[in-house]
């Protein structure tokens, strides 16, 4: 019983001491003299293989997702003879819900579990180490720019993976099952208002970026640096991130349309 | 301990002072009382049997670890007493040569050797162009300048981190292992090129190897490590003339003497016949 309570008492502890090396990794990686001409190309590099190399499963399940929406959507409605609400229904549900959340989630698989590896191999191979050797620090010139990029391109992501999928909608509801096309787009833009539904869009998209990126970068920072632990390690960010993104995604709901 | 009385160690770059050093709380002691002035614009090397705490040493000096007690000053700063600012200011009047290369595996060994110019100079890329070809030159690796890391073999990414290691002249130069893995021609010219660096810009190095006859060719200094502490030190020519069973042993490379060769364990009866792992 003791041991029990012991132990329950040094996973609290570690996980205290986690939270707060997170915190302090975060800390020195973002606070620091900024240098424009080293930094910038490092983030356009990051960009493009956190933000680019993300576009196509972005764009493939924005798509099959949009079609969906527009499918159970019409079966829905077209009960009650409202098949004329699908463009909103499907605009609202990607805008406010699915385009952030399922964006954070498919990014937290394809480029967090990829920033995971990447650093814990960095580490694995001792190149953290030279670059700390040579006056370098790693949090600034490795840490930061991968934070950067996920954060700028997660929201636009998740603007793309929204756009495509009211796309998919169109594709289902108008083309293929006949909802009036006009009405189809005017009754969504007079439903969507651009503070409520895009704008918390964006600022969940935010949130989740900040806290994927965050997570993804840490584990692969402190992970023990041996084939094992970097499985570990990837294999912790998309479960934390994940329900992460999940347990927020309520939590902001609750305060913005709550 | 055997003191052997030398002027040349008046002038230190790196004073190491009654350092105590475990990895971590209560885990195998690597250090305990260890005390060492490494001389300024020479070359020392360090030995002693695997998994003695070389590689640990070289971290304790670039402060990449912390020890328990104990002090290692690098010109006259406590290393483990700085800010980080202050820190990795200094770490740029320093490099390493990793015992695994470290070669960073997303750029060229170009780029590799350019990097801490580039990072640290405010050269023009024709210049570091220059000095990149110069020390890939010396490292006989001008050749192999486009190939990515993982494209090279074993000796060669260590000839290449060699390169990196030497790219900005710093003034102490920490070489763990710099022979490793190399013919008899790449390790000569490896020898020569530590000795040139050391006679020609008067940088101060620090060499840990196993190859003792290499290294004492160009020592000016040698320390030998076991049992925590330093037993032996001297110049090559001490050391050799030395009847102290210890020195003997290793620079003879005996398995049997006062050395352990042995990573400190139970006896083999009892580890084949016990049953603590059953
Ligand atoms: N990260 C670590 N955590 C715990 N113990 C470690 C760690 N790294 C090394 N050790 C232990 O510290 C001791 C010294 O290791 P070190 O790598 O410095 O040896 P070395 O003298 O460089 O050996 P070699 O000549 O084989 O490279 C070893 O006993 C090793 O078990
Ligand atoms: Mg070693």
């Amino acid at each position: 019983m003791l041991n029990r309570v012991a132990a329950l008492g040094k996973v609290t502890l570690d996980a205290i001491a986690g939270a707060g090396a997170a915190l302090f990794m975060l800390m020195r990686a973002l606070f620091g003299k900024p240098q424009l001409r080293k930094s910038w190309p490092l983030l356009m590099q990051q960009m493009y293989s956190v933000g680019v190399l993300s576009l196509l499963i972005i764009v493939v399940s924005g798509l099959f997702i949009g079609m969906v929406l527009g499918l159970q959507g019409y079966t829905i409605l077209v009960d009650f003879g409202a098949e004329q609400s699908l463009g909103p229904m499907v605009a609202l549900s990607l805008l406010r819900e699915l385009g952030p959340v399922v964006t954070a989630l498919l990014f937290a698989g394809r480029a967090g579990s990829a920033l995971t590896a990447e650093i814990g191999l960095m580490k694995a191979t001792e190149q953290l180490s030279s670059l700390e050797m040579m006056g370098v620090d790693p949090l600034r010139r490795v840490i930061s720019p991968r934070f950067w990029a996920g954060f700028y391109s997660m929201p636009i992501l998740a603007l793309v993976f929204s756009a495509v999928g009211i796309y998919g909608g169109y594709l289902v509801g108008v083309r293929w099952l006949g909802v009036d096309d006009g009405a189809f787009w005017s009754v969504m833009q007079s439903n969507v208002e651009w503070g409520q539904d895009i704008l918390n869009g964006v600022i969940k998209s935010l949130v989740f970026a900040f806290v994927v990126t965050w997570i993804a970068l840490h584990k692969g920072y402190q992970c023990t640096p041996t084939s094992v632990g970097i499985s570990r390690a990837t294999t912790s960010t998309v479960v934390t991130a994940s329900l992460a993104v999940l347990g927020l995604d309520f939590v902001l709901t609750a305060l913005m349309f709550g | 301990m055997r003191q052997v009385e030398n002027s040349a160690l008046d002038d230190a770059l790196v004073v190491i002072d009654n350092l105590h050093f475990a990895h971590s709380f209560g885990a195998h002691q690597v250090y305990r009382n260890l005390s060492m002035r490494v001389p300024r614009g020479k070359i020392t090397a360090v030995m002693g049997p695997s998994g003695i705490g070389k590689t640990t040493l070289l971290r304790l000096i670039g402060a990449q670890l912390y020890p328990q007690q104990g002090s290692i000053e690098f010109a006259g700063h406590n290393v483990h007493q700085l800010n980080r600012r202050d820190l990795y200011e200094l770490r740029k009047r320093m490099s390493m040569l990793f015992q695994s290369g470290a070669l960073f595996t997303d750029m060229t060994v170009y780029d590799n050797i350019a990097f801490p110019l580039r990072e640290h100079s405010q050269l023009p890329e024709e210049i570091i162009d220059t000095i990149v070809k110069m020390k890939l030159e010396a490292v006989g690796l001008r050749g192999a300048r486009d190939l990515m890391p993982a494209e090279l073999s074993g000796g060669m990414a260590r000839r290449a981190a060699l390169a990196r290691a030497i790219a900005l002249d710093p003034e102490l130069i920490l070489y763990d292992e710099p022979f490793a893995g190399q013919d008899p021609i790449s390790m000569g010219v490896i020898v020569k090129l530590i000795k040139e660096l050391n006679a020609s810009l008067g940088l101060t190095s620090i060499v840990v190897t196993h190859d003792i006859a290499e290294v004492m060719t160009i020592a000016d200094y040698v320390y030998i490590l076991a049992d925590k502490q330093v037993v032996g030190h001297g110049t090559p020519a001490q050391l050799k003339q030395s009847d102290d069973p210890l020195i003997h042993q290793f620079l003879h490379g005996e398995a049997d003497g006062p050395v352990p060769f042995h990573y400190a364990a139970a006896s083999l009866e009892d580890d084949l016949l016990g049953s603590d792992h059953a």
